[in-house]
């Protein structure tokens, strides 16, 4: 049994040494299931029909050639220059009022409104950008890819530390499923109330580090 | 009743589209290894229910010698017009932020009205797939908006789809091979294995120490699975139910509740939640493919620290 640990131990020393996920994620499969009994071919078939019935994960990559053609019509550049005559607007309160939209609006049900492909690429990471270069002037690229990998991060922390205030999302259903599978009921909304103190604090925590990276930026890159 | 097919049939257009366009991309001194790699996620999408299951593991198995071995190239848009698009978004204005909101906005009325269709007494949707089927159809109108409104034609659109693709390249794969290997995980036992494992490293006595293996053994095992939905089931039989509830009587609402967020946590600073973590690197052009986790890990552990106090306040 514990023979099948050896494909976590693949994983983390593979992702460690930076060689290719792809090749690390198929190396840990194959020493899994080896290591679980199953031989090479049997492996290779549960791998693919598992591959073949995860399909609809790789789906949302049909928004791109959309996301290209807006960009081709200067949605970018349009946020960018929509970001910049809002003279109030800085890279904090942009991401931080990105975070907390996106965490109300999961809270509500309303997922579908974000996501990384369709509203941080486009639109969010352009607009904190814009901003601090209203601000400090033109930043090296290292500067602009640190703002870009904060946008992602502020929705990521919205959208997980959101969801579970909705009582009908999936991991709330799991919770319930799996306490009445061991004898105990309880009702969505005792879990999803539960989901509060985490989010109030989630967002206290980010929205400070968000206010201290901005600080820490107009300090590396001297503010005029 | 419509389900994923269309949806699979569509996406597999959209790769099979992009397969061919890489194939006429001369600057791209890799373009073969693209066109197969992208050929290959088309068949996948239009035929995988045909292929069997072996024979979709040898095209997995392809696919990842495509990306991992041969390497693939960078192909570039044949006809960028970042000159003239700070023209475009002048002319165009506010009616670009419409047609961007117009995805999320359509899907989120998809999501809702779609249940509630009915022809004949029976739904018309796959109710377990509406919000996917929903998505499709705005990506679809999207496109027309932007056809009819924004003048962008079809295949440029898809040719600039193309170039941020292979920016994701190999992410591009990543998720829906994690998911494939958590199956894999749960066939060989390893959930079990992890269980154990965690089980036996708890100091016995204190309900302080029952709480926080839990949280961080629930951020601990999420981060090594990249799926809190995995960790959940295994840490909550083997530590949540047993000394939490049992043996200290805490409530198993807050138990299970802040429970799966200090997974949460996990996922926030883990390669293995790649679809949250690695493939918004690529998409957003970051160099350092660990950015975004980096950008998150200080708050995922003070954030598994709270939660760990909430719980031990609130949970007895």
């Amino acid at each position: 049994m514990a023979l099948t640990l050896l494909g976590i131990v693949v994983i983390v020393a593979g992702f460690a040494a930076r060689l290719n996920p792809l090749l690390v994620v198929t190396a840990a499969a194959i020493v899994t299931g080896l290591a679980g009994g199953l031989d090479l071919i049997a492996v290779i078939s549960a791998f693919g029909k598992a591959f073949n019935e995860n399909r609809y994960v790789s789906v949302t990559f049909i928004v791109l050639p959309v996301i290209g053609a807006l960009e081709r019509a200067g949605l970018q550049e349009r946020a960018k220059s929509f970001i910049t005559s809002l003279k109030a607007m800085t890279t904090f309160r942009i991401l931080a009022l990105y975070m907390l939209a996106r965490q109300i609006a999961v809270a509500l049900g309303l997922t579908s409104f974000g996501g990384q492909a369709q509203m941080v690429r486009p639109l969010i990471a352009p607009m904190a950008e814009a901003a601090a270069e209203a601000q400090l002037g033109p930043l090296p690229a290292f500067q602009r890819e640190r703002i870009r990998a904060q946008a992602g991060a502020a929705e990521n922390i919205g959208l997980f530390f959101g969801e579970d205030i909705f009582i009908a999302i999936g991991s709330i259903l799991l919770m319930r499923g799996f306490l009445q599978q061991n004898g105990i009921l309880v009702e969505p909304l005792e879990l999803s109330v539960w989901a509060i103190p985490t989010a109030i604090s989630a967002a206290i925590i980010h929205c400070t580090r968000l206010y201290l990276f901005e600080r820490k930026l107009k300090k590396r890159v001297g503010a005029p | 009743m419509i389900g994923l097919l269309p949806v699979y049939l569509l996406a597999g257009a959209v790769f099979g589209a992009i397969a061919v366009l890489s194939a006429f991309d001369r600057a791209n001194p890799k373009r073969w290894a693209n066109t197969a790699f992208w050929g290959l996620f088309a068949t996948s999408f239009l035929a995988g229910d045909y292929l069997g299951d072996l024979g979709n593991g040898v095209l997995v198995i392809a696919m990842v010698a495509l990306a991992g071995v041969v390497g693939l190239g960078y192909g570039r848009a044949r006809n960028p017009n970042t000159d003239q698009r700070p023209a475009l978004a002048q002319r165009y204005g506010n009616k670009l932020f419409i047609a961007a909101l117009a995805i999320p906005t359509m899907t989120l009325f998809g999501a809702l009205t779609f249940p509630r269709i009915m022809i004949g007494g029976a739904p018309l949707f796959d109710p377990a797939q509406t919000t996917l089927v929903a998505f499709a159809c705005s990506v679809v109108l999207a496109m027309v908006i932007a056809r009819a409104v924004l003048k962008q034609r079809i295949p440029a659109a898809l040719d600039e789809g193309r170039q941020l693709l292979d920016l994701l390249g190999w992410a591009a794969l990543l998720p829906q091979m994690l998911a494939a290997l958590g199956a894999v995980f749960a066939l060989a036992g390893l959930g079990t294995a992890v269980g154990d494992l965690a089980v036996q490293a708890i100091p016995e006595g204190s309900r302080f120490a029952a709480v926080a293996a839990y949280t961080f053994g629930m951020a601990i095992f999420t981060a090594m699975m990249g799926n809190a939905f995995a960790a959940f089931p295994v840490m909550t039989a083997g530590i949540g139910l047993p000394l939490i509830v049992m043996k200290f009587g805490g409530d198993p609402a807050v138990m299970a509740s802040i429970g799966m967020l200090s997974g949460f946590c996990g996922t926030l600073t883990t390669p293995m939640a790649a679809n949250f973590n690695l493939v918004p690197v690529a998409l957003l052009g970051i160099q350092d493919r660990y950015a975004i986790i980096k950008a998150q890990i200080p708050t995922a552990l003070i954030l598994l620290i709270v939660n760990t106090v909430l719980m031990y306040v609130f949970v007895f």
